[in-house]
Parts: structure tokens; C-alpha cells; sequence
């Protein structure tokens, strides 16, 4: 590091971290990644603004669930941009950390801690410190039985409070899996098809829930569902081949000739 | 501030019969040892009292292994290498305390060492002549151990079956390392011969009655240390990793880190079970280092049922009792009933003893409580019409 540098008064530590790169609460600009050859995303760019409801469809293999990956660190692109809230770059960090910075996922199958009862599952989502001596002694163990309650209320669970997550049926691990995302209270939800194997009556219980939490979260979800995705009323980016094929209104995205050839096939 | 949620108790019904138990024995064995007269047909001769002293001590490393096994999914095949190092560390204390009584009446070295022509005491053997040094070392050896190996294995996501292997390899090394005479730990005959342990005679019946209390006394604390954790939110979180490992991660937490605190903690008390098994047998050699003992150890906790820190204690001690007769009657015998017994446990109780009891006392309980009708979320449906 030059002298010049090091009297600078604010030191440069990365493209990222130097500034806010953007308003956006999420950032994504010309993500590849590649498995063995395959490409899964290439060239994907898309920004999610603060407070607000995407969704995102597009035919089975078209990145929407390593683009996914790459958000929450489980996947690091080969090349590309990552940053949420303007500072943090995601491609440099490991799950558990950008968990911390506020970003929640609810996975496409249903994954609860199934030995644990539905209050336990929640009470482990809950927001705040997660380290192991907090845990063993620290406030984790107190947990005020109100703020449970509301979650599970919200989510239709409060009757099965005491029953392992095991025993519930595919919708209510849904809905506690939503629960438990509530409890992280993340800046960011991503919801990977929050509606598969549903009712058309849990698909529309789901809708509002979701528009519900969307008034106060940002919320990306990915869904193959289309009368849900028209329930929820946002925009919507359609991904092909690992890149955005069309963005706009419900109403435009399944309008383009674009979006028909893909999911019609030629 | 409203009301917390309900946090199981420290000491639930198992525990309390367990802990009964414990107490029962530890009143039982010093009146029938001490107080009953060698004549009498209800006396229980001192080479008992140092039998199940050894019982509990594996009881005590059974228990360790729980923790790791049946709560975070380490399948440890290598806690033997945790139990044989806290042993060596009393081993030492207790060779030190020989002084000149030793054959070669050298009243520093060790007989041993005078065999091998040691001029001087190894830097390593330092302080082990003060019991105080020694009982830290019990435990800082095996905890330094299970931390290093720990959070290099965790950090790495190493699990399953490829922790297993290695875990192994671990206690395996260790065992080709302290056969080395170059060690100065007493090579293939390890530490024996031993005297006087806090200046009493470790033979004398006194002391041997004391010595199963001190193993008794450090089985129920390492039960209750083991409980403390497990009902806490750091046992859900270790659950939850042994169910869903990568879930945790999304939800914040570090699992290595969760991981690397409860190999520790259970690597302490394996270092304790040893401590106070080498004592009761008079001996500690390199075949503590076994892989054989280490797999043995899985199989207690197996038969006991796993995940119950209790049924582990249980199996320690029963599967120890039938060792106990059968290698008195027919020793061959031996390794193809434990080897059965695991074939039989595994294929009709595979929840262990005690787990297959609560299953079994736990379901008539949930069946009084009737589990509510599914339904479609009140509050969602309002707020849809809404």
C-alpha cells in the first residue's frame, strides 16, 4: 500500500465496500457461474429496489434456483457482481454471514427441523445472536412466549404449537418454514416456490400472506404458478437459459412472444 | 414483560431415576464393602467395588459420547483416543508418586525409564508429580485435541462417514505413537506399578471404595453437564444441525462452531472416565488406544439408545456386566456375541433400551393429548376476504 493511500482519508478496501455502489437493496450485475461445464447463469443482472415484491419464473433449468445459491453464499459465481444493501459484497461471504445481514430463504422443499416442535423451530429462526455460548446460556433460552404466539397466529400454526414439525402436513411446513423466515426478520426474503403441492385454497391463503409480509420486507419469490404469481401483483422477471429474458408487469412478461416460445417450446 | 416459554426441566423423570439410582449404589457399596463383615454372605468384596468403579468409568465415557452421537450426529469411532489420553495424564501423576519405591528405587525416574537409560525427565513429564497440574491436564489434553481436530474436520465440512474414518485414524495414530518406546510413556506396557494416589495407598480397600464415589460423583456431574446443554437452545441448535446442517447455516448460525464446543466438552469428560478408570484397573497401556474400544464404545450407546445421555450409561454398564460373564465363561465367545448384539440391537431396537421405553410411555402420554384438525390459517382467510 503506497503512502498515498494510507493518508487518503477514506481507504479504499474493495470495490464494494468503498461506497454505496448503488441504492438498490439487492444488486446483481453479469453473474456467470458454471458446473462442470454447464452454465447455469450467464450473465444475469438484476436489481431489486428496498421494500419491494419480485417474481421470478422461468422453464426448469433456467437459473432461478442457483441464482438463489449465489444471493445466499452457497454457490460463488465465477465472475460478477453480488451486493446487497449497497456495501456488502455476496460473493465474498459464507452462508451464516449473509444470513446475519438479513437475508432469509425458504427452500423449495419444505426444510423444517423436524424433530423440533413448531414453537422450537421458530423460536430458532428468531432473530438475534446466534453464537453457541449465546445459545447455551444467553437470552435464546427466555424466550418471551408472546413473540412466538404472534409468529405462529400469523402463520395458522398456533393450534399445532406442541407437535413436531414432522407430523405436519406439506402446506403447514410451508407455512412454517414462512414463520420461521418472519421470525428472522430479514431485510430480504427469498422464497423458492412457496405454493408447490398446495390447494388452490392454501395457494390463495399463501398469496396473502405473502403480500402481507411484502409490506414491510423485500421480498423475491420464484414460482412456476402462474395464477399465484398473478395473485401477488408485482413484477415480474422472467430468467432464461441463466439470464433475464423479460422484465415488467404480469400482464406484459406472459404477453411476450419471448416468454411463449420458452415455456411452449419451439 | 410477558411469560417466556416453558424450558424442559434439568432433571426430567429418566434423569431422576437415574440419578436415584446412583445414589442408591453409592450409599449401597461402601455399607455393603465397608460395614458388612468379609464373613457374611451380603459383603461385596473390594475387587467388586474397582469392577463397577470401571463400569461407571465407561459409563461416564458412553455418556461423552452421546452428546457427540446421539445430539450432533458426530459418530465419534475414536473417543477411546479422548479416555486413554486423560488416563496417561493420571497414569503420569501416579508414576510420579512411586518416588524411589520403585524397583530401580531412582526417586525421580520411573522404572522405565531407567530400563531405556533415561538420564533426565522428559520436559513433558514436568508437573505431573502435583495432583492439581495433573487433573488440569486431564482435561486440557483432550479438550486441546478435540479442539484442534474439531475445527479443522467442522470448518472443512467434514461429516458422515468420512468423520467417522478419521476420527478413527486419530485414535489409531495415537495408538502406533505411544507403542514407541521413544514416547517416554512406557511403550507397549504403558504405566503400572503404581502406589499411592493424594498420598494414600491406591490398593487399599479405603481408597478403592473412594475412587468408585469420585467416578460415581463425576458420572452424575457430566449427566448433569450433558442435560444443561441439551435442554438449552444450544442443544435445539445442535439438533437442528445434526437434522438439517446446512439449513442452520442459512438461518446464521455456524455449525462448526456448535460442533467444536460439544467434541470439547465431551472430549473433557472422556479425559475424566479415563482419569479415574486408570486408577481402578492399575494400569494404562497403548491398547486403550484400540479402534476395537472405541467402536465398542459406539455399540453401549447404541444398545442403551442413543440420544438419551442416560441409555448410554445404561448400555455402558450392562453390555460391560455381560462382558464380564462371558469372558469369564467362555472368553472366545466374546467378540461374536458384541458383534451380534449390535446386528440384533440395530435390526429390532434401534432406539436402544431407554429410547424404545420413552417411545413406548411417551406415545400412551400424546395419545390423552388429541392432535387438532388440520385447517387452512384463520387470520389468513380473514385477511384475504379483507
Amino acid at each position: 500500500m503506497s503512502e498515498a493511500d494510507l493518508l487518503s482519508p477514506e481507504p479504499a478496501v474493495g470495490p464494494a465496500t468503498e461506497r454505496r455502489l448503488t441504492r438498490a437493496l439487492l444488486y446483481l450485475d453479469d453473474v456467470r457461474v458454471t458446473f462442470d461445464g454447464y452454465r447455469a447463469l450467464r450473465g444475469l443482472s438484476l436489481t431489486l429496489e428496498r421494500g419491494e415484491m419480485r417474481a421470478i419464473i422461468g422453464p426448469n433449468g433456467a437459473g432461478k434456483t442457483t441464482m438463489m445459491d449465489v444471493i445466499t453464499g452457497k454457490t460463488r459465481p465465477d465472475t460478477g457482481a453480488a451486493v446487497f444493501d449497497g456495501v456488502h459484497d455476496l460473493t465474498r461471504l459464507d452462508e451464516p454471514a449473509i444470513a446475519d445481514l438479513g437475508i432469509g430463504r425458504k427452500f423449495q422443499k419444505p426444510t423444517v427441523f423436524e424433530s423440533h416442535t413448531v414453537t422450537d423451530n421458530i423460536v430458532l429462526a428468531l432473530k438475534g445472536p446466534r453464537r453457541a455460548l449465546a445459545s447455551l446460556f444467553g437470552w435464546r433460552n427466555r424466550v418471551e412466549a408472546a413473540r412466538v404466539e404472534e409468529i405462529l397466529v400469523t402463520v395458522g400454526l398456533i393450534a399445532h404449537r406442541g407437535r413436531p414439525a414432522a407430523d405436519l402436513s406439506h402446506g403447514q411446513k410451508q407455512w412454517l418454514e414462512i414463520g420461521m423466515l418472519l421470525a428472522q426478520d430479514p431485510k430480504l426474503l427469498l422464497v423458492d416456490e412457496p405454493v408447490a403441492g398446495m390447494t388452490d385454497a392454501e395457494t390463495e391463503a399463501t398469496a396473502t400472506l405473502l403480500r402481507a409480509i411484502a409490506r414491510d420486507h423485500a421480498v423475491m419469490v420464484v414460482e412456476h404458478d402462474m395464477h399465484f404469481v398473478r395473485a401477488l401483483a408485482c413484477r415480474v422477471t422472467c430468467l432464461h437459459e441463466g439470464a433475464v429474458l423479460a422484465e415488467g408487469s404480469i400482464d406484459a412478461v406472459s404477453g411476450d412472444p419471448r416468454v411463449v416460445e420458452v415455456y411452449l417450446g419451439r | 414483560m410477558g411469560a417466556t416459554l416453558p424450558r424442559p426441566a434439568l432433571v426430567d423423570l429418566k434423569g431422576r431415576i437415574f440419578l436415584g439410582a446412583l445414589a442408591a449404589i453409592c450409599l449401597a457399596v461402601p455399607l455393603l464393602n465397608l460395614v458388612v463383615p468379609e464373613g457374611s454372605g451380603l459383603h461385596l468384596p473390594t475387587y467388586l467395588v474397582s469392577l463397577f468403579g470401571k463400569y461407571l468409568a465407561f459409563a461416564l465415557l458412553a455418556l461423552s459420547l452421546d452428546l457427540v452421537w446421539g445430539y450432533c450426529g458426530i459418530l465419534s469411532l475414536g473417543h477411546g483416543a479422548f479416555f486413554g489420553l486423560g488416563g496417561y495424564a493420571m497414569g503420569m501423576y501416579l508414576m510420579r508418586q512411586i518416588g524411589p519405591r520403585g524397583v530401580y528405587g531412582n526417586p525421580v525416574l520411573p522404572d522405565f525409564m531407567v530400563f531405556l537409560n533415561y538420564t533426565e525427565l522428559p520436559w513433558y513429564w514436568l508437573g505431573f508429580d502435583r495432583f492439581p497440574f495433573a487433573a488440569l491436564m486431564v482435561l486440557a489434553v483432550p479438550g486441546l485435541l478435540a479442539f484442534v481436530f474439531g475445527w479443522l474436520a467442522f470448518r472443512s465440512r467434514v461429516t458422515g462417514v468420512y468423520l467417522s474414518i478419521i476420527t478413527q485414524a486419530m485414535t489409531f495414530a495415537l495408538m502406533l505413537a505411544f507403542f514407541r518406546n521413544d514416547m517416554g510413556l512406557g511403550g507397549n506396557n504403558g504405566l503400572t506399578d503404581f502406589k499411592d494416589i493424594l498420598g494414600f495407598p491406591v490398593q487399599a480397600q479405603g481408597v478403592r471404595v473412594a475412587l468408585f464415589l469420585a467416578t460415581a460423583a463425576a458420572l452424575a456431574i457430566g449427566y448433569l453437564i450433558a442435560r444443561f446443554m441439551t435442554v438449552s437452545a444450544y442443544g435445539k441448535v445442535l439438533i437442528a444441525v445434526r437434522d438439517a446442517e446446512p439449513r442452520t447455516r442459512f438461518l446464521g448460525y455456524r455449525p462448526e462452531a456448535y460442533k467444536t464446543l460439544a467434541f470439547v466438552v465431551s472430549a473433557m469428560m472422556a479425559g475424566v472416565a479415563g482419569a479415574l478408570y486408570v486408577p481402578q484397573v492399575g494400569i494404562i497401556n497403548p491398547s486403550e488406544f484400540a479402534p476395537t474400544n472405541s467402536i465398542e464404545a459406539v455399540i453401549w450407546v447404541a444398545v442403551g439408545g442413543r440420544g438419551t445421555l442416560v441409555g448410554a450409561a445404561l448400555g455402558a454398564i450392562l453390555v460391560n456386566y455381560a462382558k464380564t460373564l462371558l469372558t469369564g465363561a467362555l472368553p472366545d465367545a466374546w467378540l461374536f456375541a458384541l458383534g451380534a448384539l449390535f446386528v440384533l440391537v440395530t435390526l429390532f431396537l434401534p432406539k436402544g433400551i431407554v429410547g424404545t421405553a420413552i417411545e413406548r410411555f411417551g406415545s400412551r402420554r400424546a395419545a390423552a393429548r388429541l392432535p387438532p384438525e388440520p385447517e387452512i390459517p384463520g387470520k389468513l382467510a380473514e385477511e384475504g376476504r379483507g
